[in-house]
Order: C-alpha cells, then structure tokens, then sequence
C-alpha cells in the first residue's frame, strides 16, 4: 500500500503550536508512507489540489489528512481522494487542532502528540478497505411536529414543493404562542389578522394533513424513511361531525375549568373552543372539570350539539404515518415566576405575567381588551415592566437572554398608553436589546412618543402596601435606589424549553443543549439540522427567537427538508455492522444492546439461532460489536483489527519510549 | 434516648450582655424540647464585622479556632443563636478548604485547623430537627389569637450558598414554629429586609429609616407582636424604637421578642426565665393575652 500524509497548518491554529514539517518528515518513517508534506490550508483549493495531485503523482492508495476535527472537513477530504479516483473511505484523519494545538502550549510535546496520532491514522488506514454503498428510496412526506407560526410556515413551503405534510399539533387548535398575541412589534399590527390567513392555508392545502390535539408517541427507522406513530388523544368530540358553532360551550354548566389559551386569564367551560379564530374550530372536553366524566352526570353539551359529536366514551388512538423526514418546532414556554420569591413568588394577584397581559389587551380576549387589575378590576394607571424575570440570571439557572422581551415589552408599553391614555409605564431592564430592523427605532418611540419610563437596573422587591404594590429597584445609571407605586407590574418572564422537549428529543434521537433546547448541528453553519440525518428544527424549540426568526426558520428547514427528498433514492452509509454466522453463536447480546433495534434474529443455514443486522436500521455506533463475545460481528470501517492496530502504534511508541 | 440531640453551644458576645435574653430563652427552650447544650470552653468572639472588613484570614482564624474548641470538646456540630457568628463560623468553614487560605489562618493559631464541626443557627436545629410537631405537641400555653409577625433579618438565610438552609428570599421555618405555638402568622413581605445593622452607630439615620419601614409594615400586617432571630436586629427594633418613632412620626409600640422567648412562652415558661423584661418596648399587652387564652 503506498500512504500520502498532509500536515495542515490552519494558518496558525495548527502551526503555532505544532512542528508541522516535523511532523511530515517523521511521517515519512511510517510503514507504507511514501509521501509527506504540509501546507498552509489543506481545505483550501490549492490545498485540495495539492492533495489530488499527490494522489496521481505517488500512485497513493490512501491518504492521512492531519488536520481539524473530521466533524468540519471529513466529508470534504473524501470528496477530494474521490475525485482523483479513490474510493472516499481511503482517507483517516488526525484531528491535531482540537486535540493537539489548541489545547497544548508546548510546542515540543505538541509536536510529538500530532505525530503520534498520524501513526495511529496511518496504522488504521494500512487496514482500511474501499466500502461501497447501497441505495434505498425514499418516502416523499414530511412529519412537522408543532403547529405554531414556524411549523405552519415549513408545512406550508414543504406543500408548496409538492411534497406531503403531516402537521401535528398537541393542543386542539394551531397558531401556538402566536395566535395568543394582541399586536406584534416593531409594525403595531394585528396578530391573529397576519397568521390567521396562514392558519387557514395549512388547514385546507390539499397536500397537509392536520392532526390537532395530537402527540408523537414515538418515531423509528431513519432518513428518508421514518415511521411515526402519532397519539390521537380523546377529545371526547367527534372532529368530523363538529361544526364550531359553539353551543355546547354556552350550556356548559362547569364553568370554573382553568382558561389555558388566556393564560389562567378568566375561566372557561369544560367544553371550549379556545378562540374564535381556532383551526380546526373544534371543541374540545377537558376530563379534569367535565362533570359527566368526573361525577357521570351532565351531559348538557351532549343534548344541545346538533349535529351529534359529543361522544364520552371516545378512547385516545393510534395512527401510524410513514414520512422522509421531520421537521420539530414545538416552540417555546414561559419561565415560571414563582421561583422569585422576591417579588410575591406568584402570591400577588396584581403581578402578572407579560402574557396573561396579552392576552388582557386582546379585544379577544377575556377582559374584551380591557386593562384590569385582577386584585380589584379597576384600570391601572400605573403600569411598571420587569425585564429578565428568569433571563440573564445564573442565580436561577437561566444565565441566557430570552431574546425577544424587550421588544414586546416596548410594544406593550405602548399599547398600554393606548388603551389608558393618562397612565404611565416604567420599565426596568438590564439592557435594552434591540437588534433587528426597525426595532431600535420602535423602543425610542415607545419612550419618545409614549413616554415609557425606562430604568436601567433590577428590581430587588415587590410588595404590597396600601392597595398598591410598591417595585423597589435599582437606577444604576443615576447610583441609586428608586421605588415605583405601581398599580399593575408585568414581569416579562423568560423563554423556556417546552416540558415535552427532553422526551421529543430522545424520540426523535436528538440532543438537547445545557438549557434544553434541542441542538443544531452546528451553530453557525448548519442551524436547523440535527445531528440525525432527516430531522430539522424551526423555531423557538431550537432557542428563543421572535415571530420573524421564526418564520425565516420554518421556511429554512422546509428548504432543507424539500432538497433532501428531492432526490429519489438516497445513499446508506456503509460504515454499519455485520455479523459473521459462522462465527454466531446466537447469544443475542447484541440483540439486546442495540440501542437502534437494527438486531434481529433469524435462523442460519444450520438451522441454529443468529444475529443479523437490520442494515438500514444500523446507526454505526459499534457497541455490538464490543459486546459480542465472539467477535462475530463487525463495524465496517472499524474492525478489530483495524481498532488494534491503532492501539498498537500508538503503544509501541510508548513502549520504545519507556525503554530508553 | 435515640431522640436526644446534642450540641456544642456558641453563645456569641451578644447573648452575654445585650441579648442575654436570647440566651437564656434559647437555652431554656432548648432543654425543655431535649436538646442539650453544651458550652464551647473558652470560646471568643467571632470577630463580628470589623474582622472580616480589615483582614479576612484574622476573621475566619476567631471563627476557627471556635470551632477546634467544639472539636476538641467531642462535639461533630455547634449551634449558636447569633445569624453573625453564624454566617462568621459557615464562611470561615467554607473558606478554610481551599489549602493556600488555610495555610494564612493556620499561621495565627497555636495548632492548625483540623476542621470536621458543622455550625447551625438554633433556629435550624428547632425547626429542622426537633421540627414544628414536637414543639406543638409540648404547647402549653397556645399563642392563640396573637398575630405574630415573623422578622428573619437579612442574615438569616444569606448568603444562599452559606447558610444552605430555608429559602433566601422567603424563609418559612420561623413561620412554623410559631404557628406550631399556635400564632397566627400573616404573610410579611420584609421577613428578609436589613435593619440596618451595625449602620447605627456610623449612621443612624439610615437604621432608624430601615427599621422603621420594617415596624411600619409589621404594623400594617395587624402584628401584636413580632418575632426576631438576630440580636442586632432585636435590638434596632426595639432599642431604638423611641428613635424611631420620634424619626418618623409615628407611636409604634409592637414589642419585639425573640422567637426563642415566645416559644418558650408558650411552653409554659416564666417570662422572668426567658429574660423578658429585657425588652424595651413594653409586652405586657402580649403576655396578658397568653396568660388570659
């Protein structure tokens, strides 16, 4: 075999800190390399050039990239040895950047690690074989998991290409977050008059198919052919005779149920259709406060619906969608306040949320748009804003920014001078972040044409005192302490995961981030893939972000999903395991391990029990072939012998080191 | 006796003259509910603020070597009533583990410190360990009808990550106590507000403001009485309450005990045994009612 070695210098990421001509020339003393240099940038142009060249010029059968981590630039590298002719499994790489020259400070022994770790890549790749392919189809239809704004924009794009859609949503209504909201920033316009229209689109494309008030129960195979099994629940409403009219939430007796949409906002029925606007305009029975399915009497909706959907025996079910590829934006929920004890810990009924105060301004709404305080019912007229109620402070483990509550609470600000002309709003922030276009002109507005208050510190306390809740804070730019007597506080409570997020995530084998929210696949440039190939992520479940990024997300992983199942067929990975029947000896252990469920059983020629490997199932994650206690089956690409012959270039060194 | 507690005791400066009081009702109250206290033999102040202000390996080296007496007695734990020497004892135990720090300290002590004595405020020990439902079940004389108003002081609970015990913000171990002697307790939004603190000698304006916005709230909150667990705090409450009201305005007369005197009140106890004709402000009003239910 004749092995070509490249030293990257990254500039100077690697060569700061690491003899990269040293480590070429040593590269030269390995069995089998019979080429060695080092260039500035490998993944460069020139540099892949430099490689292709080599290739042809030295006859190489392989070649050892020592470079970056093979996460940024395997993919290239195999590209490259590809198009001078060999297959794209003849290429190892040394990751001496993030292993060696980033972390190291001395040269020397930086040096000699990266030379260590091209021996181990050139030992593996003397074993390495070509690996070829297969191919397999794939299913032309997207599961989009959550029906806020950034789901509805990717099931309507992906429709729009011409592929399926299966939008499923857990509440009984789409719109999400969204659909709660008065106005939107920085434009002061309607909110559920923009996404309305939206709403309607996604319910009556021909290509969606919407499943409201449902839940993934779980999501198995892999891309371009996942099957998913979705959760029906009972809403003890039959969808298809269901007109919307409403009756049964007028007869309702069980008037006391709490009010989800509006945010605790009021009460509603057992019985509800949440909003005018909702999609589908279903009602929905909660069990909890219904009293035909808590006490077995009632019945009142059951009589007055005319067309004869109430049905109380209705059980949740099953239905299982086959799909390409899944997009998860399941959004975002509100840090909850009670955790500041600081500020009445959830106890003074005149410290409300910032969207309970939404959905008080919606002419929608439960207050028909009119500003209450819940203590009392009168109008305040004093109307103070905390920011960063559970963003930005470590203490309460939530050391990020919620990215978009300046911005709404400018716009409430405004809308509260609005709707009560003689009151007066203070807001007290940290900063005021207002990045995106038209937003640092719209917080001035609110201070200048509205006259907001804005007081740069925190609150330290809320309490009450003479029918009004006194805000004690800090004025860090004038160094000193200042009370508000305040009516009415808002406290823009910060943007959490939502509480199914962790379990989505192991569904659909994704990770979730130190704050879990789900992971993308590189922070910059691979923002809405995951590390499982197939499944994209849109919105606020990926990070907080208002309706705009939102939206530029939805259509960003519906762009994604549209070119991945554009193709017809797509290529499987052949590094994936295989077991050798004759060396089988049907113990099942991998069976047992497969965290994929890729190991079946079958029965071998002899007639005796055996592993086999589901190929197309088979993530490569090799921990059948660690427990197999026969060796009998086998990761492609990363055999036993290739494994022991790294281990035994590297400790060879070792041992030759601690004889001298 | 499985249900014997046993403690090195820590008085602290304070309870041997201005707040004896607290230290005769918690030493009362104390062995009435089977804890037995036992004193640190020769034991020194803990070097309170001005220590820690000027040198803080001076401070933690008082704090140390206090803790090797209890050591030295036997003793795993020591408990004292004074948040102060509390919060003095936990930070110099915390600060003391990091080896370049102790190496400072153990140059000031004639042996160096070992360490292995935890330090609890008496209030911990009362409610986390005797716990509410033993004191109830020994009541009696009932708080009945006494709205009492629970003070913690900014001390009791902070910082967070020293004291580890109630929440900083909103403390409800006193709370239970009290209602466990049959008080009612209303919710106080300044249980965790400073009095001030030693501000009065430097700069009494800002106590008597401090403390009484802390005596007017006590009042809206319809107190009869409030309950203190600091002597500091004890003592701008009701020692300067004449200051205060002269200050403000105001004719505030809610007496402020110890949360140690009205347990051991309600215990049945002499107030004579638990020091309370210490107290500045007049209780009789409060005792009356006791005696009366």
């Amino acid at each position: 075999m004749r092995i070509g070695v490249f030293v990257c210098h990254c500039g100077s990421n690697i060569a700061a800190r690491v003899n990269c001509a040293e480590v070429a020339k040593a590269a030269l003393n390995f069995p089998d390399v019979v080429f060695a240099t080092d260039e500035v940038y490998m993944c460069s142009e020139p540099g892949q050039e430099s490689i292709r060249k080599a290739i042809v010029e030295h006859r190489l059968d392989g070649v050892v990239v020592a470079s970056c981590s093979p996460r940024m630039h395997e993919v290239t590298f195999r590209r490259t040895v590809e198009r001078a002719g060999l297959n794209r499994y003849m290429v190892e790489m040394a990751n001496i950047r993030e292993h060696v020259s980033w972390i190291g400070h001395d040269k020397d022994s930086n040096t000699r690690k990266a030379i260590d770790l091209v021996r181990i890549a050139a030992a593996k790749l003397r074993r390495d074989k070509p690996l070829t392919f297969k191919t397999f189809e794939v299913v032309k239809k997207v599961l989009v998991v959550g029906g806020g704004v950034a789901g509805i924009q990717a099931a309507l794009d992906c429709a729009d290409a011409g592929l399926d859609v299966v939008l499923v949503e857990r509440k009984s209504t789409i719109g999400g977050r969204m659909a709660q909201l008065d106005k939107t920033f920085p434009t002061v316009d309607c909110s559920t008059c923009v996404l309305g229209p939206k709403m309607v689109d996604a319910a009556q494309h021909t290509r969606i198919s919407l499943m409201a008030y449902s839940e993934i129960e779980d999501v198995s195979g892999y891309v371009g052919n996942f099957t998913a099994r979705i959760k029906r629940k009972a809403s003890y409403v039959d969808f298809s005779k269901c007109t919307g009219c409403g009756l049964c939430t007028e007869k309702c007796p069980s008037k006391k149920t709490f009010d989800d949409f509006n945010e605790g906002v009021g009460t509603t029925t057992a019985i509800n259709i949440p909003f005018p606007q909702a999609i589908p305009k279903k009602a929905v029975i909660n069990p909890a406060t219904c009293l035909k399915l808590t006490k077995g009497k009632c019945g009142a909706c059951a009589k007055v619906c005319p067309t004869g959907a109430i049905n109380f025996d209705m059980r949740e079910e099953i239905v299982e969608e086959r799909v390409g590829a899944v997009i998860a934006a399941t959004g975002y929920d509100l840090f909850d306040h009670s955790k500041y004890e600081e500020y009445g810990g959830g106890k003074l009924p005149d410290v409300i949320t910032s969207i309970q105060y939404e959905r008080m301004l919606s002419a929608s709404g439960p207050t028909g748009g009119h500003v209450k305080r819940p203590s009392d019912g009168k109008e305040p007229k004093t109307v103070v804003f905390v920011s960063c109620v559970g963003s930005r402070d470590p203490a309460k483990g939530r050391p990020y920014c919620s990215n978009f509550c300046c911005m709404y609470i400018a716009k409430q600000s405004i809308l509260t001078k609005d709707h009560i002309p003689d009151s007066q709003s203070y807001v007290f922030y940290i900063d005021i972040r207002a990045p995106q276009k038209g937003y640092e002109e719209f917080t001035r507005r609110a201070q200048e044409e509205y006259g907001t208050r804005y007081i740069r510190g925190r609150v330290s306390k809320i309490y009450p005192e003479g029918g009004k809740l006194i805000v004690r804070g800090a004025d860090t730019l004038l160094g000193t302490q200042v009370e508000v007597q305040a009516d009415l506080v808002v406290l823009a409570v910060g943007v959490e995961p939502t509480p199914g997020a962790g379990k989505l995530a192991e569904k659909l084998r994704i990770s979730t981030d130190q704050n879990g929210f789900f992971m993308e696949s590189h922070p910059k440039l691979r923002p809405v893939e995951t590390n499982t190939a197939g499944v994209f992520l849109a919105g606020a479940c990926q990070g907080p972000k208002d309706i705009p990024a939102s939206v530029a997300q939805g259509s960003a992983a519906a762009g994604k999903a549209i070119s991945l199942l554009a193709r017809e067929r797509l290529e499987a990975d052949p590094q994936v395991s295989h077991v050798n029947p004759k060396r089988c000896v049907g113990c099942m252990k991998c069976v047992r391990v497969c965290p994929f469920k890729a190991i079946k059983e079958t029965t071998g020629r002899d007639g005796l029990p055996k592993a086999e490997v589901i190929e197309a199932m088979c993530q490569g994650c090799g921990i059948c072939s660690v427990v197999c206690p026969q060796g009998a089956v086998q990761l492609e690409h990363f055999k036993d012998d290739q494994i022991l012959a790294e281990v035994e270039a590297l400790c060879r060194t070792w041992v030759a080191k601690s004889c001298e | 006796m499985s249900d014997r507690i046993s403690y090195a005791y820590y008085p602290g400066c304070s309870q041997t003259g201005s707040a004896i009081d607290y230290d005769m009702s918690t030493r009362e109250v104390m062995r009435d509910l089977g804890v037995e206290l036992n004193e640190v033999p020769d034991w020194t102040c803990c070097g309170s603020s001005p220590a820690h202000a000027i040198d803080g390996a001076l401070s933690a080296a008082l704090s140390a070597r206090n803790l090797e007496q209890a050591r030295t007695m036997g003793a795993g734990r020591l408990t004292t009533p004074c948040p102060s020497c509390l919060a003095n004892l936990r930070t110099a135990a915390r600060k003391l583990r990091a080896p370049l720090f102790k190496e400072r300290v153990d140059r000031l002590l004639d042996e160096p410190y070992q360490g292995g004595v935890t330090a609890k405020s008496t209030l911990e020990v009362l409610f986390a360990e005797v716990g509410p439902e033993k004191v109830a079940a020994r009541v009696i004389l009932p708080l009945t009808g006494l709205k009492i108003v629970p003070y913690y002081g900014c001390l009791t609970t902070r910082l967070k990550e020293v004291m580890q015990f109630d929440s900083e913000e909103n403390p409800v171990s006193m709370d239970a106590l009290l209602r466990a002697c049959g008080a009612e307790v209303p919710d106080f939004s300044f249980k965790t507000e400073c009095c001030g603190a030693s501000l009065a000698i430097p700069k009494k304006d800002a106590v008597v403001a401090l403390s009484g916005k802390i005596m007017e709230m006590a009042r809206l909150a319809g107190a009869d009485a409030v309950a203190v667990a600091c002597p500091l705090c004890q003592m701008n409450l009701d020692l300067r309450r004449g200051q205060i009201n002269r200050a403000m305005g105001t004719r505030n007369d809610i007496p402020v005990f110890y949360f140690t005197q009205l347990i051991g009140l309600a215990l049945g106890f002499a107030p004579d045994k638990l020091g309370v004709g210490k107290l500045c402000v007049n209780p009789k009003r409060v005792l009356d009612r006791i005696v009366r239910s």
